[in-house]
Protein backbone atom coordinates (compact mmCIF):
# COMPACT_ATOMS: atom_id res chain seq x y z
CA UNK A 1 0.00 0.00 0.00
CA UNK A 2 0.98 3.63 -0.92
CA UNK A 3 1.77 6.31 1.76
CA UNK A 4 -0.90 9.18 1.24
CA UNK A 5 1.06 12.36 0.00
CA UNK A 6 -0.17 15.59 0.26
CA UNK A 7 1.12 19.56 -0.78
CA UNK A 8 1.47 21.04 2.26
CA UNK A 9 2.69 24.81 0.92
CA UNK A 10 3.81 26.22 -2.46
CA UNK A 11 6.22 29.70 -3.40
CA UNK A 12 6.62 31.15 -6.30
CA UNK A 13 8.60 34.61 -7.36
CA UNK A 14 7.22 36.85 -10.33
CA UNK A 15 8.37 35.51 -14.03
CA UNK A 16 10.30 37.88 -15.58
CA UNK A 17 13.38 38.26 -18.39
CA UNK A 18 15.71 38.98 -16.24
CA UNK A 19 16.91 39.05 -12.02
CA UNK A 20 19.58 41.85 -11.49
CA UNK A 21 18.48 41.75 -7.88
CA UNK A 22 19.14 38.33 -7.21
CA UNK A 23 21.85 35.66 -7.91
CA UNK A 24 20.29 31.89 -9.04
CA UNK A 25 20.55 31.30 -4.95
CA UNK A 26 18.88 34.02 -4.02
CA UNK A 27 16.11 33.55 -6.11
CA UNK A 28 15.72 29.91 -5.19
CA UNK A 29 15.85 30.83 -1.75
CA UNK A 30 13.22 33.31 -2.48
CA UNK A 31 10.58 30.27 -3.39
CA UNK A 32 12.04 28.19 -0.66
CA UNK A 33 10.76 30.57 1.99
CA UNK A 34 7.37 31.32 0.22
CA UNK A 35 6.64 27.42 -0.25
CA UNK A 36 7.37 27.04 3.36
CA UNK A 37 6.04 29.89 5.52
CA UNK A 38 2.55 28.74 2.99
CA UNK A 39 3.37 25.33 4.81
CA UNK A 40 4.30 26.82 8.25
CA UNK A 41 7.41 24.40 7.94
CA UNK A 42 10.93 25.59 8.95
CA UNK A 43 13.90 24.32 6.50
CA UNK A 44 15.28 21.42 9.39
CA UNK A 45 11.67 20.12 8.50
CA UNK A 46 12.79 18.66 4.86
CA UNK A 47 14.05 15.73 5.20
CA UNK A 48 14.95 15.14 1.17
CA UNK A 49 15.32 17.88 -1.57
CA UNK A 50 14.82 17.18 -5.29
CA UNK A 51 16.20 19.90 -7.98
CA UNK A 52 14.08 20.25 -11.21
CA UNK A 53 16.55 21.19 -13.56
CA UNK A 54 16.59 21.32 -17.03
CA UNK A 55 19.24 21.63 -19.79
CA UNK A 56 22.58 23.45 -18.25
CA UNK A 57 23.08 25.92 -20.64
CA UNK A 58 20.03 27.47 -20.23
CA UNK A 59 21.28 28.96 -16.65
CA UNK A 60 24.94 28.88 -17.75
CA UNK A 61 26.09 26.93 -14.77
CA UNK A 62 26.85 23.28 -15.00
CA UNK A 63 25.67 21.05 -12.45
CA UNK A 64 24.21 24.24 -10.20
CA UNK A 65 22.74 21.86 -7.59
CA UNK A 66 25.85 22.65 -6.36
CA UNK A 67 25.18 25.90 -6.27
CA UNK A 68 21.87 25.80 -5.31
CA UNK A 69 22.79 23.42 -2.47
CA UNK A 70 22.72 26.14 0.85
CA UNK A 71 19.72 27.75 -0.66
CA UNK A 72 17.42 24.74 0.16
CA UNK A 73 19.24 23.12 2.56
CA UNK A 74 20.78 20.45 1.12
CA UNK A 75 23.85 20.60 3.10
CA UNK A 76 24.78 18.48 6.64
CA UNK A 77 23.75 15.17 5.67
CA UNK A 78 20.35 15.72 3.87
CA UNK A 79 19.36 13.27 0.90
CA UNK A 80 19.35 15.59 -2.25
CA UNK A 81 18.54 14.35 -6.26
CA UNK A 82 18.41 16.07 -9.25
CA UNK A 83 15.48 15.36 -12.34
CA UNK A 84 15.79 16.26 -15.45
CA UNK A 85 12.90 15.46 -18.34
CA UNK A 86 13.27 19.12 -20.49
CA UNK A 87 9.87 20.31 -19.82
CA UNK A 88 8.43 18.07 -18.27
CA UNK A 89 11.30 18.36 -15.66
CA UNK A 90 9.01 20.33 -13.16
CA UNK A 91 6.12 17.42 -12.62
CA UNK A 92 8.65 15.01 -13.05
CA UNK A 93 10.68 16.22 -9.67
CA UNK A 94 7.02 16.15 -7.94
CA UNK A 95 6.95 12.65 -8.59
CA UNK A 96 10.11 11.79 -7.54
CA UNK A 97 8.90 13.69 -4.49
CA UNK A 98 5.69 11.96 -4.28
CA UNK A 99 7.14 8.23 -4.71
CA UNK A 100 9.85 9.82 -2.03
CA UNK A 101 6.93 9.64 0.52
CA UNK A 102 4.96 7.02 -0.74
CA UNK A 103 7.26 5.05 -0.64
CA UNK A 104 7.62 5.63 3.45
CA UNK A 105 11.41 6.66 2.35
CA UNK A 106 10.86 10.41 3.70
CA UNK A 107 7.72 12.39 5.42
CA UNK A 108 8.31 15.96 3.94
CA UNK A 109 10.18 16.82 0.81
CA UNK A 110 11.33 20.16 -0.97
CA UNK A 111 10.66 20.22 -4.39
CA UNK A 112 12.36 23.29 -6.11
CA UNK A 113 13.59 24.96 -9.33
CA UNK A 114 14.85 28.06 -10.24
CA UNK A 115 15.68 29.39 -13.99
CA UNK A 116 17.17 32.17 -15.56
CA UNK A 117 16.29 31.42 -19.07
CA UNK A 118 16.32 35.59 -20.20
CA UNK A 119 19.84 35.49 -19.32
CA UNK A 120 21.66 33.96 -22.38
CA UNK A 121 19.16 35.33 -24.29
CA UNK A 122 19.76 32.41 -26.74
CA UNK A 123 17.21 29.78 -25.60
CA UNK A 124 16.46 28.71 -29.11
CA UNK A 125 20.39 28.43 -30.36
CA UNK A 126 20.48 25.96 -26.64
CA UNK A 127 17.51 23.94 -27.77
CA UNK A 128 18.81 23.23 -31.09
CA UNK A 129 21.62 21.31 -29.33
CA UNK A 130 18.47 18.68 -27.61
CA UNK A 131 19.04 17.14 -31.47
CA UNK A 132 21.60 14.58 -32.69
CA UNK A 133 25.26 15.55 -33.82
CA UNK A 134 24.41 12.92 -36.85
CA UNK A 135 21.67 14.11 -38.90
CA UNK A 136 19.59 16.74 -37.38
CA UNK A 137 21.72 19.08 -35.38
CA UNK A 138 22.84 20.76 -38.33
CA UNK A 139 19.15 21.48 -39.46
CA UNK A 140 17.95 24.72 -37.51
CA UNK A 141 15.87 22.42 -35.49
CA UNK A 142 14.53 24.11 -31.85
CA UNK A 143 11.60 23.54 -29.90
CA UNK A 144 10.10 26.72 -32.33
CA UNK A 145 10.32 25.33 -35.42
CA UNK A 146 9.96 21.33 -34.29
CA UNK A 147 6.30 22.81 -32.42
CA UNK A 148 5.87 24.73 -35.80
CA UNK A 149 5.95 21.16 -37.49
CA UNK A 150 3.44 20.14 -34.98
CA UNK A 151 0.54 23.28 -35.62
CA UNK A 152 0.88 22.12 -39.72
CA UNK A 153 0.26 18.70 -38.82
CA UNK A 154 -2.68 19.82 -36.63
CA UNK A 155 -3.75 21.88 -39.26
CA UNK A 156 -3.80 19.28 -41.82
CA UNK A 157 -5.52 16.76 -39.83
CA UNK A 158 -8.18 18.71 -38.09
CA UNK A 159 -8.61 22.22 -40.26
CA UNK A 160 -7.98 24.25 -37.34
CA UNK A 161 -6.13 27.63 -38.88
CA UNK A 162 -4.10 30.66 -37.66
CA UNK A 163 -6.71 32.40 -36.01
CA UNK A 164 -7.42 29.68 -34.30
CA UNK A 165 -4.24 29.89 -32.49
CA UNK A 166 -4.75 33.08 -32.06
CA UNK A 167 -7.92 32.70 -30.48
CA UNK A 168 -6.19 30.78 -28.21
CA UNK A 169 -3.56 33.29 -27.48
CA UNK A 170 -5.55 36.10 -26.32
CA UNK A 171 -7.62 33.80 -24.13
CA UNK A 172 -4.13 33.12 -22.28
CA UNK A 173 -2.78 36.78 -21.98
CA UNK A 174 -6.45 37.57 -20.65
CA UNK A 175 -6.06 35.50 -17.82
CA UNK A 176 -2.43 36.16 -17.15
CA UNK A 177 -3.67 39.57 -16.35
CA UNK A 178 -5.30 38.19 -12.90
CA UNK A 179 -1.88 36.22 -11.85
CA UNK A 180 0.86 38.52 -10.19
CA UNK A 181 3.33 35.92 -10.89
CA UNK A 182 2.59 36.09 -15.25
CA UNK A 183 5.65 37.28 -16.84
CA UNK A 184 3.12 38.85 -19.93
CA UNK A 185 0.56 40.86 -18.65
CA UNK A 186 -0.63 42.42 -21.75
CA UNK A 187 -3.84 42.65 -23.14
CA UNK A 188 -3.97 41.42 -26.85
CA UNK A 189 -6.59 41.13 -29.61
CA UNK A 190 -7.10 38.49 -32.49
CA UNK A 191 -6.27 41.01 -35.18
CA UNK A 192 -2.84 41.81 -33.03
CA UNK A 193 -1.65 38.19 -32.82
CA UNK A 194 -2.33 37.55 -36.34
CA UNK A 195 -0.28 40.42 -37.24
CA UNK A 196 2.31 40.25 -34.87
CA UNK A 197 5.80 39.16 -36.22
CA UNK A 198 6.08 35.76 -38.05
CA UNK A 199 8.48 33.03 -36.43
CA UNK A 200 8.45 29.72 -37.79
CA UNK A 201 5.48 29.67 -39.60
CA UNK A 202 2.77 29.15 -38.42
CA UNK A 203 3.80 30.94 -35.27
CA UNK A 204 4.13 34.43 -34.36
CA UNK A 205 5.71 36.28 -31.81
CA UNK A 206 2.05 36.37 -29.84
CA UNK A 207 1.41 32.74 -30.22
CA UNK A 208 4.73 32.36 -28.37
CA UNK A 209 6.37 31.96 -24.92
CA UNK A 210 8.45 33.85 -23.30
CA UNK A 211 11.99 33.46 -22.32
CA UNK A 212 11.52 33.45 -18.32
CA UNK A 213 13.15 33.52 -15.17
CA UNK A 214 12.04 32.40 -11.80
CA UNK A 215 11.87 30.19 -9.15
CA UNK A 216 9.17 27.92 -7.94
CA UNK A 217 9.17 25.09 -4.85
CA UNK A 218 6.79 22.62 -3.55
CA UNK A 219 6.54 21.33 0.17
CA UNK A 220 5.08 17.42 -0.23
CA UNK A 221 4.37 15.91 3.24
CA UNK A 222 2.84 12.54 4.12
CA UNK A 223 -0.82 11.88 5.61
CA UNK A 224 0.27 12.25 9.42
CA UNK A 225 1.93 15.45 9.20
CA UNK A 226 -0.14 17.19 7.02
CA UNK A 227 -3.09 16.89 9.81
CA UNK A 228 -1.52 19.14 12.00
CA UNK A 229 -0.30 21.31 9.14
CA UNK A 230 -3.15 22.24 7.06
CA UNK A 231 -7.00 21.68 7.41
CA UNK A 232 -7.19 21.99 3.48
CA UNK A 233 -4.51 20.12 1.78
CA UNK A 234 -4.57 19.11 -2.11
CA UNK A 235 -3.58 15.66 -1.80
CA UNK A 236 -2.26 14.08 -4.75
CA UNK A 237 -4.01 11.25 -5.88
CA UNK A 238 -2.76 10.25 -9.84
CA UNK A 239 -0.11 10.25 -11.66
CA UNK A 240 1.18 9.43 -14.95
CA UNK A 241 4.86 9.49 -17.00
CA UNK A 242 4.99 8.64 -20.98
CA UNK A 243 7.71 8.78 -23.37
CA UNK A 244 7.54 8.68 -27.02
CA UNK A 245 9.80 8.40 -29.96
CA UNK A 246 13.02 10.20 -30.53
CA UNK A 247 12.54 10.52 -34.18
CA UNK A 248 10.16 13.47 -35.32
CA UNK A 249 10.24 12.11 -38.65
CA UNK A 250 8.81 8.30 -36.96
CA UNK A 251 5.61 10.40 -36.53
CA UNK A 252 4.78 10.54 -39.80
CA UNK A 253 3.87 8.40 -42.68
CA UNK A 254 1.04 5.14 -42.78
CA UNK A 255 3.49 3.54 -40.25
CA UNK A 256 3.62 5.64 -37.90
CA UNK A 257 2.13 5.26 -33.84
CA UNK A 258 1.86 8.65 -33.12
CA UNK A 259 1.40 11.83 -36.15
CA UNK A 260 3.30 14.66 -35.07
CA UNK A 261 -0.46 16.53 -34.80
CA UNK A 262 -1.10 14.21 -31.51
CA UNK A 263 0.74 13.03 -28.96
CA UNK A 264 -0.61 9.30 -28.04
CA UNK A 265 1.77 9.24 -25.04
CA UNK A 266 0.71 12.37 -23.95
CA UNK A 267 -2.98 11.03 -23.54
CA UNK A 268 -1.95 7.29 -22.15
CA UNK A 269 0.30 9.67 -19.27
CA UNK A 270 -3.05 10.92 -18.31
CA UNK A 271 -5.36 8.03 -18.64
CA UNK A 272 -2.93 6.24 -16.14
CA UNK A 273 -3.13 9.52 -14.05
CA UNK A 274 -6.87 9.13 -14.71
CA UNK A 275 -7.02 5.29 -13.56
CA UNK A 276 -4.97 5.99 -10.64
CA UNK A 277 -6.96 8.47 -9.31
CA UNK A 278 -10.13 6.75 -9.97
CA UNK A 279 -11.33 9.51 -12.02
CA UNK A 280 -12.42 10.85 -15.29
CA UNK A 281 -11.94 14.02 -17.80
CA UNK A 282 -15.43 14.69 -16.13
CA UNK A 283 -14.44 15.11 -12.83
CA UNK A 284 -11.65 17.65 -13.50
CA UNK A 285 -12.95 21.24 -12.44
CA UNK A 286 -9.58 23.18 -13.86
CA UNK A 287 -6.53 21.80 -15.83
CA UNK A 288 -3.20 23.76 -16.17
CA UNK A 289 -1.58 22.30 -19.43
CA UNK A 290 1.87 22.90 -20.34
CA UNK A 291 1.23 24.16 -23.60
CA UNK A 292 3.80 26.94 -24.41
CA UNK A 293 3.07 27.57 -27.83
CA UNK A 294 -0.94 28.66 -28.80
CA UNK A 295 -1.10 25.67 -31.13
CA UNK A 296 0.07 23.49 -28.52
CA UNK A 297 -3.20 23.62 -26.31
CA UNK A 298 -5.15 22.60 -29.02
CA UNK A 299 -3.78 19.58 -28.82
CA UNK A 300 -3.40 18.92 -25.65
CA UNK A 301 -6.78 19.58 -24.72
CA UNK A 302 -8.05 17.11 -26.45
CA UNK A 303 -5.50 14.71 -25.29
CA UNK A 304 -6.59 15.49 -21.79
CA UNK A 305 -9.95 14.33 -22.81
CA UNK A 306 -11.96 17.50 -22.46
CA UNK A 307 -13.06 17.75 -26.19
CA UNK A 308 -12.83 16.93 -29.59
CA UNK A 309 -9.39 17.76 -31.32
CA UNK A 310 -12.57 18.79 -34.25
CA UNK A 311 -14.07 20.99 -31.69
CA UNK A 312 -11.44 22.06 -29.41
CA UNK A 313 -10.78 25.22 -31.65
CA UNK A 314 -14.67 26.24 -31.66
CA UNK A 315 -15.35 25.80 -28.17
CA UNK A 316 -12.38 27.53 -27.72
CA UNK A 317 -13.51 30.78 -29.26
CA UNK A 318 -17.45 30.04 -27.41
CA UNK A 319 -15.43 30.56 -23.95
CA UNK A 320 -15.78 26.41 -22.84
CA UNK A 321 -12.09 26.77 -21.28
CA UNK A 322 -12.24 30.30 -19.85
CA UNK A 323 -12.00 31.34 -15.91
CA UNK A 324 -15.77 31.25 -16.17
CA UNK A 325 -16.17 28.50 -18.77
CA UNK A 326 -17.48 24.88 -18.34
CA UNK A 327 -13.99 23.56 -18.13
CA UNK A 328 -11.22 26.74 -17.30
CA UNK A 329 -7.88 25.96 -18.50
CA UNK A 330 -4.71 27.66 -17.90
CA UNK A 331 -5.87 30.19 -15.39
CA UNK A 332 -3.05 31.30 -14.53
CA UNK A 333 -2.39 32.43 -18.10
CA UNK A 334 0.02 29.26 -18.54
CA UNK A 335 2.68 28.25 -20.25
CA UNK A 336 2.11 30.83 -22.89
CA UNK A 337 2.56 33.93 -20.66
CA UNK A 338 5.46 32.49 -18.42
CA UNK A 339 8.23 30.11 -19.13
CA UNK A 340 10.94 29.54 -16.73
CA UNK A 341 11.38 26.08 -18.59
CA UNK A 342 12.75 23.96 -15.77
CA UNK A 343 10.51 25.62 -13.90
CA UNK A 344 7.00 25.29 -15.82
CA UNK A 345 5.95 22.04 -15.55
CA UNK A 346 6.38 22.26 -11.27
CA UNK A 347 4.01 25.77 -11.67
CA UNK A 348 1.70 23.60 -13.73
CA UNK A 349 1.74 21.62 -9.85
CA UNK A 350 1.45 24.69 -7.83
CA UNK A 351 -1.37 26.26 -9.56
CA UNK A 352 -3.19 22.86 -9.71
CA UNK A 353 -2.57 22.44 -6.32
CA UNK A 354 -3.48 26.11 -5.12
CA UNK A 355 -6.44 25.29 -6.73
CA UNK A 356 -7.61 22.99 -5.16
CA UNK A 357 -6.69 24.52 -1.73
CA UNK A 358 -8.33 27.32 -2.55
CA UNK A 359 -5.30 29.45 -2.83
CA UNK A 360 -5.33 30.61 -6.73
CA UNK A 361 -6.24 34.38 -5.66
CA UNK A 362 -7.69 36.20 -8.47
CA UNK A 363 -7.84 33.01 -10.94
CA UNK A 364 -9.47 31.01 -8.42
CA UNK A 365 -12.01 28.52 -9.97
CA UNK A 366 -14.97 27.88 -7.90
CA UNK A 367 -15.88 24.24 -6.11
CA UNK A 368 -12.46 22.36 -7.71
CA UNK A 369 -12.22 19.27 -6.40
CA UNK A 370 -9.72 17.68 -8.74
CA UNK A 371 -7.38 19.55 -11.27
CA UNK A 372 -4.82 18.23 -13.54
CA UNK A 373 -1.71 19.29 -14.72
CA UNK A 374 0.73 18.13 -17.31
CA UNK A 375 4.36 18.71 -18.48
CA UNK A 376 5.99 17.77 -22.08
CA UNK A 377 9.64 17.57 -22.39
CA UNK A 378 11.94 17.15 -25.13
CA UNK A 379 10.74 17.02 -29.10
CA UNK A 380 7.11 16.28 -27.92
CA UNK A 381 9.03 12.79 -26.11
CA UNK A 382 8.58 13.17 -22.49
CA UNK A 383 5.00 13.57 -21.06
CA UNK A 384 4.34 13.68 -17.08
CA UNK A 385 0.82 13.98 -15.74
CA UNK A 386 -0.74 14.79 -12.18
CA UNK A 387 -3.86 14.90 -10.45
CA UNK A 388 -4.31 16.72 -7.47
CA UNK A 389 -7.44 16.26 -5.02
CA UNK A 390 -9.59 17.41 -2.49
CA UNK A 391 -9.06 14.33 -0.65
CA UNK A 392 -6.50 11.47 -0.02
CA UNK A 393 -6.55 8.50 -2.68
CA UNK A 394 -8.99 6.39 -1.62
CA UNK A 395 -7.45 2.76 0.47
CA UNK A 396 -3.85 4.98 0.43
CA UNK A 397 -2.41 4.96 3.77
CA UNK A 398 -2.83 8.15 5.93
CA UNK A 399 0.26 7.77 8.51
CA UNK B 1 29.47 44.12 -17.28
CA UNK B 2 27.27 45.72 -20.24
CA UNK B 3 26.03 49.36 -20.77
CA UNK B 4 22.66 47.21 -20.97
CA UNK B 5 23.48 45.45 -17.42
CA UNK B 6 25.85 47.56 -15.65
CA UNK B 7 26.06 44.78 -12.71
CA UNK B 8 26.11 41.60 -14.91
CA UNK B 9 29.11 39.17 -15.58
CA UNK B 10 29.67 38.00 -18.94
CA UNK B 11 30.37 34.56 -19.78
CA UNK B 12 30.86 32.86 -23.13
CA UNK B 13 31.44 29.12 -23.37
CA UNK B 14 33.39 27.57 -26.16
CA UNK B 15 33.69 23.80 -26.34
CA UNK B 16 34.68 21.75 -28.89
CA UNK B 17 33.48 18.11 -29.26
CA UNK B 18 34.98 15.43 -31.51
CA UNK B 19 31.27 13.00 -31.97
CA UNK B 20 32.14 9.52 -33.27
CA UNK B 21 29.88 8.82 -36.17
CA UNK B 22 30.06 4.36 -35.50
CA UNK B 23 29.57 2.34 -38.74
CA UNK B 24 25.56 2.89 -39.65
CA UNK B 25 26.17 6.64 -39.46
CA UNK B 26 29.44 6.68 -41.39
CA UNK B 27 28.28 4.50 -43.99
CA UNK B 28 25.39 6.10 -44.74
CA UNK B 29 27.57 10.04 -45.11
CA UNK B 30 29.72 7.73 -47.56
CA UNK B 31 27.07 6.71 -49.53
CA UNK B 32 25.61 10.26 -49.88
CA UNK B 33 29.12 11.35 -51.42
CA UNK B 34 28.32 9.33 -54.24
CA UNK B 35 25.03 10.43 -54.18
CA UNK B 36 22.86 7.47 -52.75
CA UNK B 37 20.35 8.02 -49.47
CA UNK B 38 20.30 4.60 -47.91
CA UNK B 39 17.90 3.99 -45.10
CA UNK B 40 18.14 0.62 -43.17
CA UNK B 41 15.66 -2.05 -42.95
CA UNK B 42 14.11 -3.70 -39.12
CA UNK B 43 13.60 -7.38 -39.71
CA UNK B 44 10.69 -7.46 -37.13
CA UNK B 45 8.54 -4.25 -38.26
CA UNK B 46 9.58 -4.30 -41.86
CA UNK B 47 9.84 -0.42 -41.91
CA UNK B 48 12.81 1.19 -43.83
CA UNK B 49 13.79 3.24 -41.15
CA UNK B 50 15.78 7.12 -42.20
CA UNK B 51 18.03 8.69 -40.95
CA UNK B 52 19.48 4.98 -40.94
CA UNK B 53 20.13 3.54 -36.94
CA UNK B 54 21.75 0.10 -35.90
CA UNK B 55 18.40 -0.76 -34.29
CA UNK B 56 14.42 -0.10 -34.63
CA UNK B 57 13.20 1.57 -31.45
CA UNK B 58 9.97 -0.10 -31.50
CA UNK B 59 11.01 -3.45 -31.53
CA UNK B 60 14.64 -3.28 -30.15
CA UNK B 61 15.94 -5.50 -32.54
CA UNK B 62 19.07 -4.67 -34.67
CA UNK B 63 18.82 -3.51 -38.60
CA UNK B 64 19.97 -5.79 -40.56
CA UNK B 65 20.62 -4.17 -44.37
CA UNK B 66 20.79 -1.17 -46.23
CA UNK B 67 17.89 0.12 -48.27
CA UNK B 68 18.71 2.79 -51.12
CA UNK B 69 15.77 4.66 -51.09
CA UNK B 70 14.41 6.87 -53.79
CA UNK B 71 14.99 10.67 -54.59
CA UNK B 72 11.53 11.52 -54.99
CA UNK B 73 9.05 12.39 -52.33
CA UNK B 74 6.74 14.18 -50.23
CA UNK B 75 6.42 17.09 -48.06
CA UNK B 76 4.89 15.46 -44.28
CA UNK B 77 5.43 18.59 -42.56
CA UNK B 78 6.95 21.82 -42.77
CA UNK B 79 8.24 25.32 -41.29
CA UNK B 80 9.39 28.53 -42.49
CA UNK B 81 11.67 30.56 -40.41
CA UNK B 82 11.54 34.48 -40.43
CA UNK B 83 13.29 35.48 -37.20
CA UNK B 84 17.12 35.11 -37.23
CA UNK B 85 18.40 33.04 -34.13
CA UNK B 86 22.27 32.93 -33.17
CA UNK B 87 24.13 30.40 -34.56
CA UNK B 88 21.29 29.20 -36.94
CA UNK B 89 21.31 30.48 -40.57
CA UNK B 90 19.71 33.76 -41.48
CA UNK B 91 16.22 33.58 -42.79
CA UNK B 92 13.82 33.31 -43.84
CA UNK B 93 14.37 29.44 -45.40
CA UNK B 94 12.54 26.56 -44.69
CA UNK B 95 13.11 22.99 -43.22
CA UNK B 96 10.91 20.16 -44.11
CA UNK B 97 10.16 16.53 -43.05
CA UNK B 98 9.89 14.65 -46.11
CA UNK B 99 9.50 10.72 -46.74
CA UNK B 100 11.12 9.78 -49.57
CA UNK B 101 10.01 6.61 -51.73
CA UNK B 102 10.50 3.41 -50.33
CA UNK B 103 10.90 5.16 -47.08
CA UNK B 104 8.50 4.25 -43.85
CA UNK B 105 9.79 7.48 -41.77
CA UNK B 106 10.87 11.10 -42.67
CA UNK B 107 14.14 13.07 -42.57
CA UNK B 108 14.15 16.42 -42.29
CA UNK B 109 16.40 18.98 -44.77
CA UNK B 110 15.95 22.41 -46.09
CA UNK B 111 13.76 23.14 -48.73
CA UNK B 112 14.49 25.43 -51.64
CA UNK B 113 11.60 27.18 -52.89
CA UNK B 114 12.30 30.86 -54.23
CA UNK B 115 9.88 33.65 -53.15
CA UNK B 116 9.22 32.67 -49.30
CA UNK B 117 8.89 36.20 -48.67
CA UNK B 118 6.62 36.24 -46.04
CA UNK B 119 3.82 34.07 -44.89
CA UNK B 120 0.92 35.02 -47.51
CA UNK B 121 4.03 33.45 -49.85
CA UNK B 122 4.41 30.35 -47.56
CA UNK B 123 0.88 29.49 -47.35
CA UNK B 124 0.73 29.78 -51.19
CA UNK B 125 3.66 27.66 -52.31
CA UNK B 126 4.04 25.11 -49.60
CA UNK B 127 1.92 22.47 -48.60
CA UNK B 128 1.71 18.88 -46.51
CA UNK B 129 1.72 16.29 -49.25
CA UNK B 130 3.67 18.16 -51.96
CA UNK B 131 6.09 16.77 -54.03
CA UNK B 132 9.70 17.37 -53.75
CA UNK B 133 13.25 15.77 -54.90
CA UNK B 134 16.62 15.54 -53.34
CA UNK B 135 19.53 17.97 -54.76
CA UNK B 136 22.88 17.14 -54.25
CA UNK B 137 25.41 19.97 -53.04
CA UNK B 138 28.12 20.53 -55.82
CA UNK B 139 31.04 17.67 -55.03
CA UNK B 140 33.37 20.80 -53.95
CA UNK B 141 31.08 22.31 -51.82
CA UNK B 142 30.15 19.49 -49.52
CA UNK B 143 31.02 19.53 -45.70
CA UNK B 144 29.77 15.80 -44.69
CA UNK B 145 27.35 16.63 -42.95
CA UNK B 146 23.22 16.22 -43.58
CA UNK B 147 22.97 19.64 -45.27
CA UNK B 148 25.24 18.30 -48.38
CA UNK B 149 21.41 17.44 -49.87
CA UNK B 150 18.28 19.53 -50.03
CA UNK B 151 14.76 19.27 -51.46
CA UNK B 152 13.39 21.41 -53.72
CA UNK B 153 9.75 21.14 -55.02
CA UNK B 154 9.34 18.66 -58.30
CA UNK B 155 7.69 20.76 -61.05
Amino acid sequence: MARAVAVAGTGQTKYKSRYPELTQPDLLRTAIRRALEDARLTLDDIDAVVYAMAPDALTGVMHAERWLADASGAIDGKPVIRINTGGATGLSAVQAGYDHIASGAFDTVLICAAERTGESGDAQSILNRIWDPMFERALPLNTITMLAMQAVCFFQKYGTTEEDMAHVSVKRHKAALKNPYAHIQQDVTVEEVLRSRMIAYPIKLLDSCPSSSGAAAMVLTNGETIKRLNERPAWITGLGCAAETYWMGDRTGPKAEAYHADSPALAQSIQTSYAMAGLAAKDMQVAELYAPFSNIELHVIPEAGFASPYEVARRMREGAFDLDGEMPINPSGGVLCSNPIAATALIRGIEAANQVMGRAGDHQVKGVRNALATGIGGDHQFFASMIFSDRPRAGDDLS
Amino acid sequence: MTAEHPNAVIEHWDIIYTHDKGPIVTEFYERLAENKILGRHCPKCGRVLLPPRAFCDRDFADTDKWVEVGQKGVIETFTVVFQKFRGLPDPPYCIAYVRLDGADTSILNFVRVPGLVDAEAVRHKLKVGQKVKVVFAPKGERTGRITDFWFEPEV
